[in-house]
Protein backbone atom coordinates (compact mmCIF):
# COMPACT_ATOMS: atom_id res chain seq x y z
CA UNK A 1 0.00 0.00 0.00
CA UNK A 2 1.39 3.38 -0.98
CA UNK A 3 1.32 5.90 1.86
CA UNK A 4 0.31 9.52 1.34
CA UNK A 5 2.64 12.33 2.31
CA UNK A 6 0.24 13.27 5.11
CA UNK A 7 0.43 9.75 6.62
CA UNK A 8 4.08 10.21 7.58
CA UNK A 9 3.72 12.96 10.24
CA UNK A 10 0.77 11.02 11.70
CA UNK A 11 2.75 7.79 12.02
CA UNK A 12 5.75 9.69 13.44
CA UNK A 13 3.44 11.34 15.95
CA UNK A 14 2.01 7.97 17.06
CA UNK A 15 5.56 6.65 17.44
CA UNK A 16 6.66 9.80 19.35
CA UNK A 17 9.42 10.47 16.84
CA UNK A 18 10.48 13.95 15.78
CA UNK A 19 11.32 13.83 12.08
CA UNK A 20 12.58 16.64 9.86
CA UNK A 21 10.12 18.14 7.38
CA UNK A 22 12.47 17.59 4.46
CA UNK A 23 12.91 13.88 5.30
CA UNK A 24 9.18 13.23 4.79
CA UNK A 25 9.31 12.43 1.03
CA UNK A 26 12.07 9.87 1.61
CA UNK A 27 10.17 8.20 4.48
CA UNK A 28 7.04 8.17 2.31
CA UNK A 29 8.92 6.35 -0.45
CA UNK A 30 10.79 3.91 1.81
CA UNK A 31 7.85 3.00 4.03
CA UNK A 32 5.65 2.50 0.95
CA UNK A 33 8.28 0.15 -0.53
CA UNK A 34 8.42 -1.84 2.71
CA UNK A 35 4.62 -2.11 2.87
CA UNK A 36 4.59 -3.23 -0.76
CA UNK A 37 7.07 -5.99 0.15
CA UNK A 38 4.94 -6.95 3.15
CA UNK A 39 1.80 -7.23 1.06
CA UNK A 40 3.23 -10.23 -0.75
CA UNK A 41 1.71 -12.07 2.24
CA UNK A 42 -1.68 -11.59 0.60
CA UNK A 43 -0.73 -14.12 -2.08
CA UNK A 44 -1.92 -16.93 0.21
CA UNK A 45 -5.28 -17.51 1.82
CA UNK A 46 -4.88 -17.93 5.58
CA UNK A 47 -8.54 -17.95 6.65
CA UNK A 48 -8.28 -21.31 8.42
CA UNK A 49 -4.77 -20.87 9.85
CA UNK A 50 -4.17 -20.34 13.57
CA UNK A 51 -1.77 -17.43 14.24
CA UNK A 52 1.55 -18.55 15.75
CA UNK A 53 2.24 -16.56 18.92
CA UNK A 54 5.16 -18.63 20.23
CA UNK A 55 7.39 -20.75 17.98
CA UNK A 56 7.08 -23.84 20.15
CA UNK A 57 3.54 -23.00 21.32
CA UNK A 58 4.71 -22.58 24.90
CA UNK A 59 2.28 -21.00 27.35
CA UNK A 60 3.00 -18.23 29.81
CA UNK A 61 4.75 -19.52 32.90
CA UNK A 62 3.48 -18.16 36.19
CA UNK A 63 5.30 -17.66 39.45
CA UNK A 64 4.23 -17.03 43.01
CA UNK A 65 3.53 -13.38 43.74
CA UNK A 66 6.40 -12.88 46.14
CA UNK A 67 9.04 -10.22 46.55
CA UNK A 68 12.32 -11.70 45.31
CA UNK A 69 14.41 -8.62 44.50
CA UNK A 70 16.28 -6.50 46.98
CA UNK A 71 15.70 -2.76 46.84
CA UNK A 72 18.49 -1.15 44.83
CA UNK A 73 16.72 2.08 43.96
CA UNK A 74 19.80 4.29 44.03
CA UNK A 75 21.82 1.95 41.84
CA UNK A 76 18.99 1.60 39.34
CA UNK A 77 18.52 5.36 39.19
CA UNK A 78 22.18 6.11 38.53
CA UNK A 79 21.58 6.07 34.76
CA UNK A 80 18.67 8.54 34.83
CA UNK A 81 19.24 11.75 32.82
CA UNK A 82 17.57 13.90 35.52
CA UNK A 83 16.50 12.94 39.03
CA UNK A 84 15.76 14.44 42.42
CA UNK A 85 15.08 12.80 45.78
CA UNK A 86 14.60 9.38 44.28
CA UNK A 87 12.27 10.56 41.50
CA UNK A 88 12.77 10.89 37.75
CA UNK A 89 12.48 14.50 36.64
CA UNK A 90 10.49 15.50 33.54
CA UNK A 91 9.09 18.84 32.34
CA UNK A 92 5.94 19.92 34.16
CA UNK A 93 2.92 17.87 32.94
CA UNK A 94 0.08 19.38 35.01
CA UNK A 95 -0.11 23.16 35.48
CA UNK B 1 49.23 -17.67 19.75
CA UNK B 2 46.31 -15.87 18.05
CA UNK B 3 45.07 -18.84 16.08
CA UNK B 4 44.36 -20.82 19.24
CA UNK B 5 40.79 -22.02 19.59
CA UNK B 6 38.82 -21.81 22.82
CA UNK B 7 39.41 -25.51 23.36
CA UNK B 8 43.18 -25.05 22.93
CA UNK B 9 43.25 -22.02 25.23
CA UNK B 10 41.31 -23.97 27.85
CA UNK B 11 43.82 -26.84 27.63
CA UNK B 12 46.80 -24.47 27.58
CA UNK B 13 45.62 -22.77 30.76
CA UNK B 14 45.07 -26.11 32.43
CA UNK B 15 48.51 -27.36 31.43
CA UNK B 16 50.11 -24.13 32.66
CA UNK B 17 51.53 -23.25 29.21
CA UNK B 18 50.42 -19.66 29.77
CA UNK B 19 48.42 -17.72 32.34
CA UNK B 20 45.11 -15.98 31.81
CA UNK B 21 46.84 -12.63 32.35
CA UNK B 22 49.29 -13.47 29.54
CA UNK B 23 46.67 -14.57 27.02
CA UNK B 24 44.36 -11.69 27.95
CA UNK B 25 47.19 -9.18 27.45
CA UNK B 26 48.00 -10.81 24.11
CA UNK B 27 44.48 -10.21 22.81
CA UNK B 28 44.29 -6.71 24.29
CA UNK B 29 47.50 -5.86 22.40
CA UNK B 30 46.03 -7.23 19.18
CA UNK B 31 42.90 -5.14 19.63
CA UNK B 32 45.07 -2.03 20.06
CA UNK B 33 47.04 -2.84 16.92
CA UNK B 34 44.33 -4.02 14.58
CA UNK B 35 41.02 -2.63 15.79
CA UNK B 36 41.59 0.94 16.85
CA UNK B 37 42.49 4.09 14.92
CA UNK B 38 41.45 5.23 11.46
CA UNK B 39 42.42 2.04 9.64
CA UNK B 40 41.27 -0.30 12.39
CA UNK B 41 38.47 -2.83 12.00
CA UNK B 42 36.26 -1.00 14.55
CA UNK B 43 34.85 -4.28 15.82
CA UNK B 44 34.80 -3.17 19.47
CA UNK B 45 32.73 -0.32 20.91
CA UNK B 46 34.23 -0.71 24.40
CA UNK B 47 37.48 -2.40 25.38
CA UNK B 48 37.64 -2.92 29.11
CA UNK B 49 41.37 -3.36 29.58
CA UNK B 50 41.57 -2.80 33.32
CA UNK B 51 38.57 -4.96 34.12
CA UNK B 52 39.68 -7.75 31.75
CA UNK B 53 43.11 -7.90 33.37
CA UNK B 54 41.55 -7.91 36.84
CA UNK B 55 39.26 -10.78 35.81
CA UNK B 56 42.27 -12.62 34.33
CA UNK B 57 44.22 -12.16 37.54
CA UNK B 58 41.27 -13.46 39.57
CA UNK B 59 41.01 -16.43 37.20
CA UNK B 60 44.68 -17.29 37.65
CA UNK B 61 44.21 -17.14 41.42
CA UNK B 62 41.12 -19.35 41.18
CA UNK B 63 43.14 -21.86 39.15
CA UNK B 64 45.96 -21.77 41.69
CA UNK B 65 43.39 -22.47 44.40
CA UNK B 66 42.23 -25.55 42.49
CA UNK B 67 38.72 -24.32 41.66
CA UNK B 68 39.08 -23.80 37.91
CA UNK B 69 36.54 -24.95 35.33
CA UNK B 70 37.23 -25.46 31.60
CA UNK B 71 36.34 -21.79 31.17
CA UNK B 72 38.32 -20.15 33.94
CA UNK B 73 40.58 -17.47 32.47
CA UNK B 74 39.40 -17.96 28.86
CA UNK B 75 38.86 -14.59 27.12
CA UNK B 76 35.70 -13.78 25.15
CA UNK B 77 33.74 -10.68 24.13
CA UNK B 78 30.04 -9.84 24.35
CA UNK B 79 27.86 -8.24 21.71
CA UNK B 80 27.02 -4.76 22.95
CA UNK B 81 23.34 -5.52 23.53
CA UNK B 82 24.00 -7.85 26.46
CA UNK B 83 23.82 -5.77 29.63
CA UNK B 84 27.04 -5.72 31.65
CA UNK B 85 26.92 -4.38 35.19
CA UNK B 86 29.09 -1.27 35.33
CA UNK B 87 30.22 -1.44 31.69
CA UNK B 88 28.77 0.73 28.90
CA UNK B 89 26.09 -1.09 26.85
CA UNK B 90 25.10 0.94 23.79
CA UNK B 91 23.30 -1.38 21.36
CA UNK B 92 25.16 0.58 18.68
CA UNK B 93 22.83 3.51 19.32
CA UNK B 94 23.25 7.17 20.21
CA UNK B 95 20.25 6.96 22.54
CA UNK B 96 22.11 4.43 24.74
CA UNK B 97 25.56 5.95 24.18
CA UNK B 98 25.80 6.78 27.90
CA UNK B 99 23.96 3.74 29.29
CA UNK B 100 25.80 1.85 32.02
CA UNK B 101 23.50 -0.99 33.13
CA UNK B 102 23.08 -1.68 36.84
CA UNK B 103 22.92 -5.46 36.24
CA UNK B 104 24.28 -8.34 34.15
CA UNK B 105 22.36 -10.23 31.48
CA UNK B 106 21.89 -13.90 32.45
CA UNK B 107 24.28 -14.95 29.66
CA UNK B 108 26.94 -12.54 30.97
CA UNK B 109 26.40 -13.87 34.47
CA UNK B 110 26.74 -17.47 33.22
CA UNK B 111 30.21 -16.68 31.81
CA UNK B 112 31.23 -14.80 34.97
CA UNK B 113 30.34 -17.79 37.15
CA UNK B 114 32.69 -19.94 35.06
CA UNK B 115 35.45 -17.36 35.49
CA UNK B 116 35.67 -16.37 31.81
CA UNK B 117 37.32 -13.04 31.01
CA UNK B 118 35.38 -10.38 29.07
CA UNK B 119 37.68 -8.30 26.83
CA UNK B 120 34.97 -5.84 25.84
CA UNK B 121 31.77 -5.19 23.94
CA UNK B 122 31.48 -5.66 20.21
CA UNK B 123 30.06 -3.32 17.59
CA UNK B 124 26.69 -4.04 15.97
CA UNK B 125 23.96 -2.59 13.80
CA UNK B 126 21.87 -0.23 15.93
CA UNK B 127 19.46 -2.30 18.07
CA UNK B 128 20.45 -5.33 15.92
CA UNK B 129 18.66 -3.91 12.87
CA UNK B 130 20.79 -4.46 9.81
CA UNK B 131 22.73 -6.96 7.73
CA UNK B 132 26.00 -5.11 7.21
CA UNK B 133 26.98 -3.40 10.48
CA UNK B 134 26.75 -0.07 8.65
CA UNK B 135 23.88 1.07 10.90
CA UNK B 136 26.03 1.63 14.00
CA UNK B 137 26.26 5.03 15.69
CA UNK B 138 29.86 4.05 16.42
CA UNK B 139 30.75 3.59 12.75
CA UNK B 140 30.83 0.72 10.28
CA UNK B 141 32.91 -2.41 10.93
CA UNK B 142 35.40 -3.69 8.33
CA UNK B 143 35.57 -7.28 7.17
CA UNK B 144 39.09 -8.60 7.91
CA UNK B 145 38.98 -10.67 4.67
CA UNK B 146 38.64 -7.50 2.58
CA UNK B 147 38.64 -4.15 4.31
CA UNK B 148 36.38 -2.63 1.64
CA UNK B 149 33.64 -5.12 2.42
CA UNK B 150 31.11 -5.46 5.24
CA UNK B 151 31.40 -8.19 7.89
CA UNK B 152 27.63 -8.76 7.78
CA UNK B 153 25.25 -7.87 10.56
CA UNK B 154 23.87 -7.30 12.93
CA UNK B 155 26.59 -9.16 14.90
CA UNK B 156 29.29 -7.74 12.57
CA UNK B 157 31.58 -6.68 15.42
CA UNK B 158 31.59 -10.13 17.04
CA UNK B 159 32.27 -11.75 13.64
CA UNK B 160 35.04 -9.35 12.57
CA UNK B 161 36.73 -9.58 15.98
CA UNK B 162 36.80 -13.39 15.95
CA UNK B 163 37.83 -13.54 12.25
CA UNK B 164 40.79 -11.23 12.97
CA UNK B 165 41.56 -13.29 16.08
CA UNK B 166 41.17 -10.29 18.36
CA UNK B 167 39.24 -12.63 20.61
CA UNK B 168 38.86 -16.41 20.28
CA UNK B 169 35.03 -16.37 20.33
CA UNK B 170 32.18 -13.97 21.06
CA UNK B 171 28.52 -13.90 21.94
CA UNK B 172 26.05 -12.70 19.33
CA UNK B 173 22.30 -12.60 18.71
CA UNK B 174 20.13 -13.57 15.76
CA UNK B 175 16.66 -12.18 14.98
CA UNK B 176 16.63 -12.84 11.22
CA UNK B 177 20.15 -14.08 10.47
CA UNK B 178 22.36 -11.82 12.60
CA UNK B 179 24.61 -14.66 13.80
CA UNK B 180 24.64 -16.86 10.69
CA UNK B 181 25.10 -14.21 8.00
CA UNK B 182 28.12 -12.47 9.62
CA UNK B 183 29.63 -15.89 10.44
CA UNK B 184 29.26 -16.81 6.74
CA UNK B 185 30.81 -13.49 5.61
CA UNK B 186 33.85 -13.91 7.84
CA UNK B 187 34.58 -17.64 7.53
CA UNK B 188 33.37 -18.59 11.01
CA UNK B 189 31.06 -21.02 12.77
CA UNK B 190 27.92 -19.39 14.15
CA UNK B 191 24.91 -20.96 15.82
CA UNK B 192 21.41 -19.66 16.47
CA UNK B 193 19.73 -21.96 19.01
CA UNK B 194 16.08 -22.95 19.28
CA UNK B 195 13.91 -20.07 20.51
CA UNK B 196 13.89 -20.27 24.32
CA UNK B 197 17.24 -22.11 24.65
CA UNK B 198 19.29 -19.10 25.85
CA UNK B 199 17.92 -16.56 28.27
CA UNK B 200 16.90 -13.20 26.84
CA UNK B 201 17.06 -11.56 30.26
CA UNK B 202 19.31 -8.51 30.06
CA UNK B 203 19.53 -8.77 26.29
CA UNK B 204 18.12 -5.53 24.87
CA UNK B 205 14.98 -6.60 23.02
CA UNK B 206 14.48 -5.95 19.32
CA UNK B 207 11.78 -8.46 18.28
CA UNK B 208 11.01 -10.54 21.36
CA UNK B 209 9.39 -13.50 19.62
CA UNK B 210 12.36 -13.90 17.23
CA UNK B 211 15.48 -12.84 19.20
CA UNK B 212 17.84 -15.57 20.31
CA UNK B 213 21.47 -15.40 21.45
CA UNK B 214 24.20 -17.78 20.30
CA UNK B 215 27.94 -18.06 19.71
CA UNK B 216 30.27 -16.98 16.90
CA UNK B 217 33.44 -19.07 17.06
CA UNK B 218 36.27 -20.52 14.98
CA UNK B 219 35.09 -24.13 15.15
CA UNK B 220 32.04 -26.24 15.92
CA UNK B 221 33.87 -27.57 18.98
CA UNK B 222 34.26 -24.01 20.29
CA UNK B 223 30.63 -23.21 19.47
CA UNK B 224 29.65 -26.25 21.56
CA UNK B 225 31.79 -24.99 24.46
CA UNK B 226 30.13 -21.57 24.18
CA UNK B 227 26.63 -23.00 24.04
CA UNK B 228 27.34 -25.09 27.15
CA UNK B 229 27.61 -21.79 29.04
CA UNK B 230 25.07 -19.69 27.13
CA UNK B 231 22.17 -22.17 27.25
CA UNK B 232 20.24 -22.22 30.49
CA UNK B 233 16.70 -22.20 31.79
CA UNK B 234 16.01 -18.81 33.35
CA UNK B 235 12.99 -17.95 35.46
CA UNK B 236 13.61 -14.29 34.75
CA UNK B 237 12.83 -14.78 31.03
CA UNK B 238 9.19 -15.77 30.63
CA UNK B 239 9.91 -17.28 27.20
CA UNK B 240 12.84 -19.40 28.42
CA UNK B 241 11.99 -23.09 28.10
CA UNK B 242 12.61 -25.53 30.94
CA UNK B 243 14.51 -28.15 29.01
CA UNK B 244 17.67 -29.93 30.18
CA UNK B 245 20.94 -28.57 28.74
CA UNK B 246 23.08 -31.43 27.42
CA UNK B 247 26.89 -31.27 27.27
CA UNK B 248 27.17 -30.14 23.65
CA UNK B 249 30.82 -31.23 23.46
CA UNK B 250 30.00 -34.81 24.46
CA UNK B 251 28.39 -35.83 21.15
CA UNK B 252 30.70 -34.05 18.69
CA UNK B 253 32.34 -37.29 17.67
CA UNK B 254 29.19 -39.36 17.21
CA UNK B 255 28.92 -41.21 13.92
CA UNK B 256 26.83 -39.33 11.37
CA UNK B 257 26.50 -42.25 8.99
CA UNK B 258 22.94 -42.70 7.76
CA UNK B 259 21.78 -39.16 8.59
CA UNK B 260 19.38 -37.83 5.99
CA UNK B 261 19.97 -34.29 4.71
CA UNK B 262 17.14 -32.43 3.02
CA UNK B 263 17.91 -29.88 0.31
CA UNK B 264 14.96 -27.54 -0.15
CA UNK B 265 14.58 -26.55 -3.78
CA UNK B 266 13.46 -23.05 -2.71
CA UNK B 267 16.91 -22.50 -1.13
CA UNK B 268 18.69 -23.33 -4.39
CA UNK B 269 16.77 -21.04 -6.76
CA UNK B 270 17.64 -20.86 -10.45
CA UNK B 271 19.04 -17.35 -10.05
CA UNK B 272 21.47 -18.40 -7.28
CA UNK B 273 25.02 -17.45 -8.20
CA UNK B 274 26.48 -20.60 -9.84
CA UNK B 275 29.78 -20.32 -7.96
CA UNK B 276 27.94 -20.06 -4.61
CA UNK B 277 25.81 -23.05 -5.54
CA UNK B 278 28.87 -25.04 -6.54
CA UNK B 279 30.76 -24.37 -3.27
CA UNK B 280 27.70 -25.29 -1.20
CA UNK B 281 26.97 -28.43 -3.23
CA UNK B 282 30.55 -29.67 -2.87
CA UNK B 283 30.35 -29.15 0.88
CA UNK B 284 27.15 -31.21 0.91
CA UNK B 285 28.93 -33.88 -1.15
CA UNK B 286 31.47 -34.07 1.69
CA UNK B 287 28.63 -35.10 4.02
CA UNK B 288 27.70 -37.83 1.52
CA UNK B 289 31.29 -39.08 1.75
CA UNK B 290 30.80 -39.22 5.52
CA UNK B 291 27.84 -41.54 5.01
CA UNK B 292 24.87 -39.16 4.91
CA UNK B 293 22.17 -39.42 2.29
CA UNK B 294 20.63 -36.52 0.39
CA UNK B 295 16.97 -35.93 -0.28
CA UNK B 296 15.37 -33.18 -2.35
CA UNK B 297 12.59 -31.51 -0.37
CA UNK B 298 10.28 -28.52 -0.69
CA UNK B 299 9.43 -25.75 1.78
CA UNK B 300 6.70 -24.12 -0.32
CA UNK B 301 6.06 -21.03 1.86
CA UNK B 302 9.72 -19.89 1.90
CA UNK B 303 8.97 -16.80 -0.20
CA UNK B 304 6.61 -15.47 2.46
CA UNK B 305 9.35 -15.33 5.10
CA UNK B 306 10.72 -11.87 4.38
CA UNK B 307 7.26 -10.24 4.00
CA UNK B 308 6.06 -11.77 7.31
CA UNK B 309 9.30 -10.84 9.09
CA UNK B 310 8.97 -7.18 8.06
CA UNK B 311 5.65 -7.04 9.91
CA UNK B 312 6.50 -9.08 13.02
CA UNK B 313 9.93 -7.58 13.67
CA UNK B 314 8.97 -3.90 13.17
CA UNK B 315 5.73 -4.35 15.15
CA UNK B 316 7.58 -5.87 18.10
CA UNK B 317 10.41 -3.33 17.87
CA UNK B 318 7.99 -0.42 17.89
CA UNK B 319 6.66 -1.71 21.21
CA UNK B 320 10.04 -2.73 22.68
CA UNK B 321 11.80 0.51 21.81
CA UNK B 322 9.08 2.63 23.40
CA UNK B 323 11.11 2.28 26.60
CA UNK B 324 13.79 4.46 25.00
CA UNK B 325 12.05 7.67 26.02
CA UNK B 326 14.77 9.82 27.57
CA UNK B 327 13.19 9.63 31.03
CA UNK B 328 14.76 6.82 33.05
CA UNK B 329 18.02 6.11 31.20
CA UNK B 330 19.83 6.93 27.99
CA UNK B 331 20.30 10.26 26.26
CA UNK B 332 17.75 13.04 26.73
CA UNK B 333 17.40 15.95 24.25
CA UNK B 334 18.50 19.44 25.27
CA UNK B 335 15.94 21.81 26.82
CA UNK B 336 12.67 19.93 26.23
CA UNK B 337 9.77 22.38 26.27
CA UNK B 338 7.26 19.78 27.49
CA UNK B 339 7.00 16.01 28.00
CA UNK B 340 5.83 15.37 24.44
CA UNK B 341 8.78 17.33 23.08
CA UNK B 342 11.12 15.41 25.40
CA UNK B 343 9.91 12.05 24.05
CA UNK B 344 9.88 13.07 20.41
CA UNK B 345 13.21 14.85 20.23
CA UNK B 346 15.08 12.38 22.47
CA UNK B 347 13.91 9.57 20.17
CA UNK B 348 14.18 11.53 16.91
CA UNK B 349 17.75 12.58 17.72
CA UNK B 350 18.75 9.34 19.45
CA UNK B 351 17.71 6.78 16.81
CA UNK B 352 19.33 6.25 13.41
CA UNK B 353 17.49 6.06 10.08
CA UNK B 354 16.89 2.28 9.91
CA UNK B 355 15.59 2.13 13.49
CA UNK B 356 13.18 4.99 12.77
CA UNK B 357 11.97 3.28 9.60
CA UNK B 358 11.23 0.04 11.43
CA UNK B 359 9.54 1.77 14.36
CA UNK B 360 7.30 3.64 11.92
CA UNK B 361 6.43 0.52 9.89
CA UNK B 362 5.61 -1.29 13.12
CA UNK B 363 3.58 1.58 14.51
CA UNK B 364 1.57 1.69 11.28
CA UNK B 365 1.05 -2.08 11.21
CA UNK B 366 -0.22 -2.09 14.80
CA UNK B 367 -2.42 1.01 14.46
CA UNK B 368 -6.21 0.83 14.68
CA UNK B 369 -7.78 -0.89 11.71
CA UNK B 370 -4.57 -2.47 10.39
CA UNK B 371 -3.76 -5.01 13.12
CA UNK B 372 -5.53 -7.96 11.50
CA UNK B 373 -4.31 -7.20 7.98
CA UNK B 374 -0.68 -7.03 9.06
CA UNK B 375 0.25 -8.55 12.43
CA UNK B 376 -2.34 -11.33 12.60
CA UNK B 377 -1.77 -12.16 8.93
CA UNK B 378 1.99 -12.36 9.54
CA UNK B 379 1.49 -14.64 12.58
CA UNK B 380 -0.61 -16.93 10.39
CA UNK B 381 2.16 -17.01 7.77
CA UNK B 382 4.55 -17.99 10.57
CA UNK B 383 2.37 -21.01 11.25
CA UNK B 384 2.53 -22.01 7.56
CA UNK B 385 6.31 -21.65 7.53
CA UNK B 386 6.63 -23.71 10.70
CA UNK B 387 4.32 -26.40 9.27
CA UNK B 388 6.58 -26.67 6.19
CA UNK B 389 9.56 -27.42 8.43
CA UNK B 390 7.65 -29.81 10.69
CA UNK B 391 6.57 -31.80 7.62
CA UNK B 392 10.13 -31.80 6.23
CA UNK B 393 11.58 -33.08 9.51
CA UNK B 394 9.34 -36.14 9.28
CA UNK B 395 11.55 -37.25 6.39
CA UNK B 396 14.98 -35.77 7.07
CA UNK B 397 17.35 -35.24 10.03
CA UNK B 398 18.84 -31.95 8.87
CA UNK B 399 18.24 -29.37 6.17
CA UNK B 400 21.12 -27.67 4.36
CA UNK B 401 21.39 -24.59 2.16
CA UNK B 402 23.65 -21.65 1.43
CA UNK B 403 23.61 -19.24 4.41
CA UNK B 404 23.54 -16.19 2.13
CA UNK B 405 22.89 -15.58 -1.60
CA UNK B 406 26.34 -13.96 -2.08
CA UNK B 407 29.63 -13.56 -0.22
CA UNK B 408 30.35 -10.28 1.64
CA UNK B 409 29.35 -7.22 -0.38
CA UNK B 410 31.10 -3.85 -0.49
CA UNK B 411 30.56 -1.18 2.15
CA UNK B 412 27.95 1.25 0.83
CA UNK B 413 26.77 -1.13 -1.90
CA UNK B 414 23.29 -1.71 -0.47
CA UNK B 415 22.70 1.23 1.85
CA UNK B 416 20.63 3.17 -0.71
CA UNK B 417 17.72 0.73 -0.78
CA UNK B 418 16.44 -0.76 2.49
CA UNK B 419 14.37 -3.42 0.73
CA UNK B 420 17.40 -4.66 -1.23
CA UNK B 421 19.29 -4.97 2.08
CA UNK B 422 16.39 -6.99 3.55
CA UNK B 423 16.81 -9.63 0.81
CA UNK B 424 20.20 -10.44 2.33
CA UNK B 425 18.40 -12.62 4.92
CA UNK B 426 16.35 -14.65 2.44
CA UNK B 427 17.82 -18.03 3.52
CA UNK B 428 18.08 -17.34 7.25
CA UNK B 429 14.88 -15.54 8.21
CA UNK B 430 12.40 -18.45 8.10
CA UNK B 431 14.17 -20.19 11.00
CA UNK B 432 13.54 -17.26 13.32
CA UNK B 433 9.87 -17.18 12.32
CA UNK B 434 9.62 -20.91 13.06
CA UNK B 435 11.90 -20.75 16.15
CA UNK B 436 14.20 -23.44 14.76
CA UNK B 437 17.95 -23.73 15.40
CA UNK B 438 20.42 -23.13 12.59
CA UNK B 439 24.11 -22.69 12.09
CA UNK B 440 26.55 -21.49 9.47
CA UNK B 441 29.91 -23.14 8.89
CA UNK B 442 32.67 -22.20 6.42
CA UNK B 443 32.22 -24.23 3.23
CA UNK B 444 34.82 -22.78 0.85
CA UNK B 445 35.37 -19.53 -0.99
CA UNK B 446 34.16 -17.53 -3.98
CA UNK B 447 36.47 -14.76 -5.27
CA UNK B 448 38.64 -15.34 -2.22
CA UNK B 449 35.74 -14.54 0.13
CA UNK B 450 34.30 -17.07 2.60
CA UNK B 451 31.01 -18.83 1.85
CA UNK B 452 28.76 -20.28 4.54
CA UNK B 453 26.84 -23.55 4.56
CA UNK B 454 23.66 -23.38 6.62
CA UNK B 455 22.70 -26.44 8.69
CA UNK B 456 19.12 -26.37 10.00
CA UNK B 457 18.17 -28.77 12.77
CA UNK B 458 14.90 -29.83 14.31
CA UNK B 459 13.77 -28.15 17.56
CA UNK B 460 16.30 -28.65 20.41
CA UNK B 461 18.72 -30.56 18.17
CA UNK B 462 21.66 -28.18 18.62
CA UNK B 463 23.81 -31.13 19.68
CA UNK B 464 23.03 -32.94 16.42
CA UNK B 465 23.89 -29.88 14.33
CA UNK B 466 27.16 -29.40 16.19
CA UNK B 467 27.95 -33.09 15.68
CA UNK B 468 27.39 -32.73 11.90
CA UNK B 469 29.48 -29.55 11.78
CA UNK B 470 32.31 -31.05 13.83
CA UNK B 471 32.47 -34.16 11.64
CA UNK B 472 32.64 -31.91 8.57
CA UNK B 473 35.42 -29.88 10.19
CA UNK B 474 37.29 -33.03 11.11
CA UNK B 475 37.29 -34.02 7.42
CA UNK B 476 37.98 -30.56 5.94
CA UNK B 477 40.14 -27.47 6.59
CA UNK B 478 37.90 -24.58 5.49
CA UNK B 479 37.39 -23.46 9.09
CA UNK B 480 41.15 -23.20 9.67
CA UNK B 481 41.68 -20.48 7.10
CA UNK B 482 42.20 -17.03 8.58
CA UNK B 483 42.20 -13.75 6.65
CA UNK B 484 45.59 -12.63 5.33
CA UNK B 485 47.02 -9.54 6.96
CA UNK B 486 45.95 -10.24 10.50
CA UNK B 487 49.56 -11.13 11.32
CA UNK B 488 50.97 -8.00 9.69
CA UNK B 489 51.68 -6.22 12.93
CA UNK B 490 53.05 -9.16 14.77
Amino acid sequence: MALDRSDIPNIADLARLAIAENDIPQYQQELSNILELVEQMNAVNTDDVQPLAHPTDAVQRLRADEVTETNQREKYMQCAPAKEEGLFLVPKVIE
Amino acid sequence: MQNLTLAQISKGLEAGEFTSVEITQHYLDRIKQLDQGENGLNSFITVNEELALAEAKAADERRAAGNATAWTGVPIAHKDLLCTDGTLTTCGSKILSNFVPPYDATIVENFKKEGAVCLGKTNMDEFAMGSSNENSYFGAVKNPWDLERVPGGSSGGSAAAVAARLVPAATATDTGGSIRQPAAFTGLTGLKPTYGRCSRWGMVAYASSLDQAGPIAQTAEDAAMMLNVMASFDEKDSTSIEQPVPDYTATLNDDIKGKVIGLPKEYFPENLDPEMASVVRSAIAEFEKLGCTIKEISLPNTGLGIPAYYVVAPAECSANLSRMDGVRFGVRCEDPKDLEDLYKRSRGEGFGAEVKRRIMVGTYALSTGFYDAYYVKAQKIRRLIKNDFVAAFNDVDFIMSPTTPTPAFKTGEKTGDPVEMYMEDVFTIALNLAGLPGMSIPAGKVNNLPVGLQIIGNYWNEAGMLNMAHQFQTATDFHKEAPAGIDSNR
